[in-house]
């Protein structure tokens, strides 16, 4: 599976991706507390050199937030009109520049490495019984079934379609969780025959 | 180690009652993570300039918390979101990374945790009775009510406008409640063919 991740070699792609995410962090909780359109302008100068200290060019920033376009488009002279120019720069600023450094830590960082940190981050749980390497386990699990259950998915539509019931909605989704649960217990199975539960 | 008498049928383990998480409930969470995210790749369709995509993935949700309880099927929608936040482009549209948290519709994000989980809850709390019409109360007060009153107003906060937010939550209403109906009739298909898999809410062990 592709993730959003771009691979590179900058001084971002080589920073920790712990240090990365407490960067973030402070980031989105100083535009939240300081909600002004000069915080506006500083954070927009740090992003764009953030992006430039990842070797991306304006381009890359542009495609994190065009799924916001609409977002914009809309709210921007809805803001303007309610509550005065400052107001619409804080509200649009605020979701564009997080958009837009939260896509930058994905963009430099490895799915493998951010699951390492979520991995870190949850040892504690111990003290509540909740074992990190049965979760870390369950995650890398996940990642493998996703194309099992893809597979199905279609065989399931195949099969629809070669009954010509393709409009029906409840042909498609009944055998595909009937399905998804007979793969996971087979699968059950095999973590059981593996040892897992031991 | 007490020596077991063949006649006597093979232990089933009550789902979870073991450990916190047995390798049976392992596959299932997993199974059903990957479930969510494969109902987010066809026919998307978007809403609001793609804030908030209208797909089959809360379909997902639903039938997680109405099929695995609130624990399991909360959990299954924990373990997709973490995925999408480690960078797999798994939400519908083919979105992922960070930037999701960041943007406006994390509140229906987190709703879907919470709405799995009492979704969950008010199933297996009637069990071992088990009827469609609880069913689908469930899938209406967790699915839509629970997942909205997250969503709705995080969305006003991060729009700095109520106007938007009502405006999109209207716009979802009528799929969400086809998918209540969906959610409901599977879900009993499944537990018909598995009718171990839901536990009642108090283990009752001999």
């Amino acid at each position: 599976m592709i993730g959003v991740y771009r691979a590179g070699n900058s001084l971002l792609h080589r920073t920790p991706a712990g240090a990365k995410l407490l960067a973030l962090l402070v980031f989105t909780t100083l535009l939240l507390i300081f909600r002004s359109p000069t915080t506006m302008g500083v954070g927009l100068i740090v992003v764009v050199l953030a992006y430039a200290l990842a070797a991306y060019t304006p381009v890359v920033m542009l495609q994190q937030i065009w799924p916001m376009k609409w977002i914009v488009i809309l709210l921007f002279p809805f803001q303007w009109w309610i509550a005065g120019w400052e107001a619409a720069v804080v509200v649009v600023g605020t979701l564009v520049l997080a958009v837009a450094a939260a896509g930058l830590v994905s963009l430099t960082t490895r799915t493998t490495d951010l699951l390492a940190v979520i991995e870190w981050a949850i040892q504690p749980l111990r003290y509540v019984r909740v074992d990190p390497e049965r979760v870390a386990l369950l995650l890398t699990l996940t990642i493998r079934v996703v194309p099992v259950i893809n597979d199905l998915v279609h065989d399931v539509r195949d099969a629809r379609r070669a009954r010509g019931m393709e409009r029906s909605v409840r042909a498609y989704v009944t055998p595909v969780v009937i399905r998804t649960v007979g793969y996971a217990e087979r699968l059950g199975d095999a973590l059981v025959a593996r040892g897992v539960d031991d | 180690m007490s020596a077991q008498s063949p006649l006597q049928s093979p232990p089933v383990a009550p789902p979870g009652s073991k450990r916190f998480l047995g390798a049976r409930d392992l596959a299932l969470v997993a199974a059903f993570a990957a479930l969510i995210a494969v109902l987010g790749l066809p026919g998307t369709i978007y809403a609001f300039g793609s804030s908030v995509p209208i797909t089959l993935q809360t379909l997902g949700v639903m039938l997680a918390g109405s099929i695995l309880g609130w624990k399991r099927g909360a959990l299954a929608v924990i373990v997709f979101l973490v995925l999408v936040a480690a960078g797999l482009p798994l939400l519908a549209g083919g979105r992922g990374g960070l930037a999701v948290f960041a943007g406006a519709s994390v509140g229906y994000l987190i709703g879907w945790v919470l709405g799995a989980a009492v979704i969950g809850l008010l199933v297996q709390a009637r069990l071992p009775r088990y009827s469609i019409w609880w069913t689908g109360l469930a899938n209406v007060v967790g699915g839509i009510g629970v997942v909205y009153l997250i969503g709705v107003p995080v969305l006003v906060f991060k729009l700095g406008t109520g106007l938007a937010a009502l405006a999109s939550a209207a716009w979802f209403l009528p799929g969400d409640v086809v998918k209540v109906v969906i959610a409901t009739f599977v879900a009993a298909g499944v537990h018909r063919a598995y009718p171990q898999m839901l536990a009642p809410l108090r283990n009752r062990r001999p």
